[in-house]
């Protein structure tokens, strides 16, 4: 079983794997996110409360879950890396960094912009854009150390285990940030996320968030490829795939 | 059943530095009584030859083996027979020579000051041991960390340049730790630039860089 | 004649206090560092005793992070420089205590002090004297759960340049819930609304770190220094 399992992790086949999936993965991503753009933004009724604001939550909400999805993966990667010292771990984990981030990102700056005319103001310290916030930080903490390494595999390595003491945290950072925020802030502030939601703006939303994680395959794939060319540039398989 | 082998056996080991293949398959076995000089030009990996013995580097492939066991499995029992000298001596500046010695070989076996001051005595250091260690010439520091490999009465030695900085005295006095080590019973590797004229046998590894 | 692991653990201890305690300066600089920032912060705002009060607990926890944040720089640096890790990594101790010893430590020379101080600042900052058993039990835990912390993100950034710089930015994001439980605890004995809650957390989160951390700290120097 364990030859079978270390086959699944050599280089070459999760280059194949990684080439062969990343158009199918891009394909049915369009599909899904192309649905959910219509059916969220066109045929979905504007909130009874937040009006057409709402509809800002078809992208926010999904970045945001892929945030937390992508550093998971990340961590998982790394420790599998870590602990079975199979070095295609590293390749995943170190493709998947800057993913997760802009992911982050894009749900925080969704999110500010959902806050502008729900709370007239851009940032506003809601517990859930605070955490996302802190979670940016852990993931520039995590690809600032795994650069900052003459040895790329040392680099590696400490990234990895960085981002797993960061999958630690993350659950305490977020039971922190709300208990912080119910201590200092009202509850009368809108919330943003878990509204009680109808069918026509619910099918949209779970088709944007398949639609997300098709993309992030596809880019996980293409990046993929890019870091196990770079880490295996010395053999031969490289040199034919480049030259073929 | 084969006698359990003694000594350390080097096994195929193999280092890369990014894309530089440093150590190319070096293997070795070393016997109790047995020196081994490690030469070779600046860059031949003597350093980190001496490293993946003393179990600092993991190597990339092959293997160390101490007592028919390997030293990553059996590291608190090796190191408890291992001491290493590094090329720096490995002193802490605001310490005494003497403190230095206590905190290092303290962790490996239980010491006394008087035994402490004694190997001091014998590198010819005897004299340094109340003096913070960042007034000492670079020779004295030499005879200080001598003096520690001395007081951890360790069977193997990794010796890393130890005639650098020494005094024609200073050098007499590797050559006789040496010796006696060896005819106690003990191994080492020495790595070091001049020929060492022993009164043992000495074998000798050449890295190619 | 073999040396068990308490007996190593309180030498590695002993070790670090002679080596602190040998340049005093060292050991006053973080303290000197947390009452300049403590002062920056009146200075900056304006001077209204109730306002200033208000801001006081987030105040003196902030500098508290950073001040103990600066010297867990040099919690394994100094020694990887001068080869002294090396000795201590083949002594043949396990790693993990001679990490938890240098780290608990640190936090003898560093958290008691910044502890010990505190009231004064606390005082400069409007806090009341009833608040002061809180301020200071939660200032305890959680210099003691940032330097195990620190100890990771040390281990992890010792062959980095600039090492200090990323050792705030990957261990500042995993304080934060400390920042928060301890100068919540302080606001809350302040205002006289029960602390019980926020302690309780901080001394959880302490034992969870002190717990776990040490193998992390040991998984982080074994990657940087091997």
């Amino acid at each position: 079983m364990w030859t079978w399992f270390y086959k699944l992790a050599s280089p070459p086949y999760v280059y194949g794997v990684a080439a062969a999936l990343m158009p199918w993965f891009l394909g049915f991503a369009a599909i899904a996110i192309g649905y959910g753009l219509i059916g969220g933004l066109v045929f979905a009724p504007p909130d009874y409360q937040q009006g057409d604001a709402f509809r800002i939550i078809y992208v926010h909400v999904p970045s945001a879950w892929m945030s937390e999805f992508v550093y998971t993966t990340m961590a998982v990667a790394g420790a599998i890396a870590l602990i079975w010292r199979i070095k295609v771990g590293f390749a995943v984990a170190g493709a998947s960094a800057p993913i997760g981030a802009s992911f982050t990102l894009l749900a925080l700056v969704t999110g500010s912009m959902w806050g502008k005319p729900m709370w007239g103001t851009y940032w506003a310290w809601d517990p859930r854009l605070t955490s996302e916030l802190i979670l940016l930080f852990l993931y520039v903490g995590v690809m600032s150390l795994r650069s900052a390494f003459e040895d790329p595999a040392r680099g590696d390595r400490a990234a990895a285990l960085l981002a797993i003491v960061g999958a630690v945290n993350i659950p305490i950072i977020h039971y922190s940030v709300v208990w912080w925020n119910s201590l200092h802030q009202a509850a009368t502030v809108a919330k943003l996320g878990k509204p009680s939601i109808e069918g026509s703006m619910l099918w949209p939303l779970l088709s944007m968030f398949v639609g997300f994680m098709l993309f992030h395959g596809a880019v996980l794939c293409l990046r993929l490829q890019g870091e196990v060319l770079n880490r295996e540039r010395q053999s031969a398989w490289v040199r034919e795939a480049i030259n073929s | 059943m084969a006698t359990a082998p003694d000594g350390l056996a080097v096994e195929q080991v193999h280092v890369w530095r990014g894309d530089r293949h440093v150590l190319q398959g070096v293997s070795i076995d070393v016997h109790p009584r047995e020196l081994v000089h490690i030469s070779g030009p600046n860059g031949s990996g003597k350093t980190t030859l001496l490293r993946v013995i003393s179990g600092l580097l993991r190597p990339e492939q092959g293997s160390v083996r101490w007592q028919g066991q390997s030293i990553v499995r059996s590291r608190t029992q090796y190191q408890a027979a291992l001491a290493y000298a590094a090329h720096e001596p490995a002193l802490k500046g605001d310490l005494t020579a003497l403190e230095n010695m206590r905190f290092a070989v303290g962790l490996k076996r239980r010491t006394s000051a008087s035994e402490l001051q004694a190997a001091l005595d014998r590198t010819g250091a005897g004299g340094c041991a109340d003096l913070p260690a960042r007034v000492l010439s670079a020779g004295q520091r030499r005879r200080v960390s001598l003096a520690r490999v001395l007081a951890m009465r360790a069977s193997v030695w990794l010796l890393d340049e130890p005639y650098a900085n020494l005094d024609a005295a200073g050098s007499a006095v590797v050559s006789q730790m040496l010796q006696d080590h060896v005819r106690d019973g003990g191994l080492a590797l020495v790595v070091a630039h001049r020929d060492l004229s022993l009164d043992c046998a000495v074998r000798r590894l050449e890295l190619k860089p | 004649m073999s040396v068990g692991a308490w007996e190593a653990f309180f030498l590695v201890i002993l070790r670090e206090m002679r080596l602190s305690f040998r340049r005093p300066e060292q050991l006053l600089q973080p303290l000197v560092f947390f009452l300049i920032v403590t002062t920056l912060f009146p200075l900056g705002l304006n001077l209204q005793l109730s306002l200033l009060r208000d801001m006081a607990p987030g105040v003196l926890w902030v500098a508290a992070l950073l001040s103990s944040l600066l010297s867990l720089d040099s919690l394994f640096k100094g020694d990887a420089d001068d080869g002294t890790l090396e000795q201590l990594t083949l002594s043949g101790q396990s790693l993990t205590v001679i990490v938890a010893a240098k780290t608990v430590a640190h936090w003898l020379v560093t958290g008691i002090a910044l502890v010990v101080v505190s009231p004064v600042v606390g005082t400069a900052l409007g806090i009341p004297t009833s608040a002061f058993a809180t301020m200071m039990l939660s200032l305890a835990l959680g210099t003691l759960t940032l330097s195990w912390l620190g100890a990771i993100g040390a281990g992890l950034t010792i062959g980095v340049r600039r090492g200090n710089v990323l050792l705030s930015l990957i261990v500042l994001p995993l304080a934060m819930p400390l920042l928060i439980f301890g100068a919540g605890a302080t606001d809350r004995a302040m205002s006289g609304t029960s602390v019980a809650g926020a302690l309780y957390f901080l001394a959880a989160l302490c034992v969870f770190t002190c717990t776990l951390a040490p193998f992390a700290a040991t998984a982080a120097l074994r990657i940087t220094v091997e």
